[in-house]
């Protein structure tokens, strides 16, 4: 065990792993969050807490991992390296384990550009591969990214993602590898909508062994609606939705439920893919449909980890 | 070379509003290559603030004329007393001008007729891309001569992210992804495994991160008074 966490439990345990994921409130309300956490509290083994995703200012992700720690949840905190250089990143994972999280999970964030400060200057003073990198070297060697040591065991329980959706398609494999490489133990990938990308690239992960050396939990988001589904193909960056999937939902009576069929549909073909050891469910702004979702996929009642 | 382009032309009036004796001071060498502040520029900018200036009734001349290069001393020196001899100087060089303009000969007011936006190169006639940051630490011998500090909108050295899709940035269709023409560059000159290893985090003091910096080079420097 590296940092004895429920999801590191669960993913070793080679069960098939469901994560959920939460947005923290756009402002001081962080009842609504609460009540989506614990609406899915018997179906994920851990939830994704998003830093300021898509760059819009919400409460900070690991304040929102306190609030689950203290209502007795599992959080993966994201942290972004956009906002923070290298001297707030380290000081704010440290903060993060002494308030008991133990999941991190590294990325670069997007661009400020897209978000509700396009004003404001981007960090990045370290990139993804770094972060996590410096993360472990942390834990592991006990080192700060600048030489100091650092005093007593500091643990966490490291992930990346990655998208095989992105380009260059026979990069994104080396890429995977090379966050593996800087440390990180869990995957979780980018929505998948286009099955058959996905299983050329799992192909690939397979042929190199990559996923013995590292959890990968493939990214399901259910579509709510055909503008939803226009929404992600054209303004989310490292999405790409399938042509025939959208005329799937536009021909379709009901729009929910077909959303839900597709996002059920492919959870069914992730877990007969040979290395795809679970799912990530991003059902933002739909979670109260999560436990359906895991239900109807024949992933309930969830084991105890 | 530097890049700029002329501030809007309210501003600039705006600016030169409450003084009479105004100069517009080309500077004839980045922003003149570039279109922005050589001595045509300044001749039409001069040209316009006087238009400008008669409809809003403001009294005063506005002469114009240029310096070679606003960012030594020994040419600003050329025009001293001339420079002296107004209220206001519109400078339509780029920032490094303009400071060493006022640096130069403090009892100036002079004001920036241009924004300098970057340090690059033109694609076509009208079209310029910056491709330099001054970073003080270059990379390009690893990245292939494209460089990841400028060009990707992360300034990442361990790309491409997950941002990339058919060669295009996240930000856009009209941004070229710095790390797919890396990637690419890498794969012709079989060297793409070398994009395996992990490169550390950059030492940013060399750059503006460390403050504004002065380079020193005592090789060339001339001792004076011995």
């Amino acid at each position: 065990m590296i940092a004895g966490s429920k999801l590191e439990r669960a993913i070793n345990s080679g069960e098939f792993v469901v994560t959920g994921e939460l947005g923290p409130p756009k402002g001081a309300d962080i009842e609504e969050m609460k009540h989506h956490a614990e609406g899915m509290r018997n179906h994920v083994e851990a939830y994704n807490i998003t830093d300021n995703q898509t760059a819009i200012v919400r409460t900070s992700s690991i304040a929102c991992g306190k609030t689950l720690v203290d209502m007795d949840l599992e959080p993966i905190i994201q942290i972004v390296v956009r906002d923070r250089n290298r001297i707030c990143i380290q000081s704010d994972v440290l903060g993060a384990h002494a308030m008991g999280i133990k999941n991190i999970l590294c990325l670069a964030g997007d661009h400020q550009s897209f978000g509700n400060e396009p004003g404001s200057k981007g960090v990045y003073d370290i990139d993804s591969m770094q972060l996590i990198k410096g993360l472990k070297d942390m834990r592991d060697e006990k080192k700060f990214m600048g030489g100091d040591d650092v005093e007593g065991d500091f643990s966490c329980f490291l992930g990346a993602v990655e998208n095989p959706f992105a380009d260059p398609f026979e990069y994104r494999v080396d890429r995977l590898e090379k966050k593996i490489e800087a440390g990180a133990s869990f995957i979780q990938t980018q929505c998948i909508f286009d099955l058959e990308r996905f299983e050329r690239w799992m192909e690939l992960v397979r042929e190199r062994g990559l996923h013995k050396r590292c959890a990968i939990l493939g990214g399901v988001t259910p579509m709510k609606s055909l503008g939803a589904a226009r929404y992600m193909k054209n303004n989310v960056s490292g999405i790409t939705i399938p042509d025939a999937l959208v005329d799937r939902l536009k021909g379709a009576e009901k729009k929910k439920e077909e959303g839900l069929k597709i996002a059920i549909e492919t959870i069914e073909r992730l877990k007969e893919i040979e290395g795809v050891s679970g799912v990530h469910i991003m059902a933002i702004a739909w979670e109260e449909v999560v436990p359906e979702i895991v239900e109807r996929a024949g992933l309930y009642p969830r084991p105890k980890f | 070379m530097i890049i700029a382009e002329r501030k809007p032309l309210e501003e600039i009036a705006a600016m030169a509003a409450p003084f009479k004796k105004v100069c517009v001071v080309g500077c004839n060498t980045c922003v003149a290559v570039c279109m922005a502040g050589g001595q045509k520029e300044a001749e039409e900018t001069a040209a316009l603030l006087r238009i400008h200036r008669k409809k809003a009734n403001v009294e005063g001349e506005v002469e114009v004329f240029s310096i070679e290069r606003q960012c030594e001393y020994e040419m600003i020196d050329e025009y001293l007393e001339k420079l002296k001899s107004y209220d206001l100087i519109v400078s339509l060089a780029c920032g490094v001008g303009v400071q060493t303009v006022v640096d130069h000969v403090p009892s100036l007011r002079v004001v920036p007729g241009l924004n300098t936006t970057s340090m690059g190169y033109p694609t076509e006639q009208g079209v310029w891309k910056e491709n330099c940051l001054g970073c003080g630490d270059c990379v390009l011998h690893l990245t292939m001569g494209i460089c990841p500090i400028t060009r990707c909108c992360k300034s990442i050295l361990n790309g491409p992210c997950g941002g990339s899709a058919e060669g295009k940035c996240e930000l856009g269709k009209d941004v070229d992804c710095a790390w797919q023409l890396i990637h690419d560059r890498l794969a012709a000159f079989g060297r793409v495994g070398e994009l395996a290893e992990i490169q550390p985090p950059k030492d940013w003091s060399t750059s503006h991160h460390g403050g504004a910096r002065t380079t020193v080079r005592e090789d060339v420097r001339i001792d004076r008074g011995e």
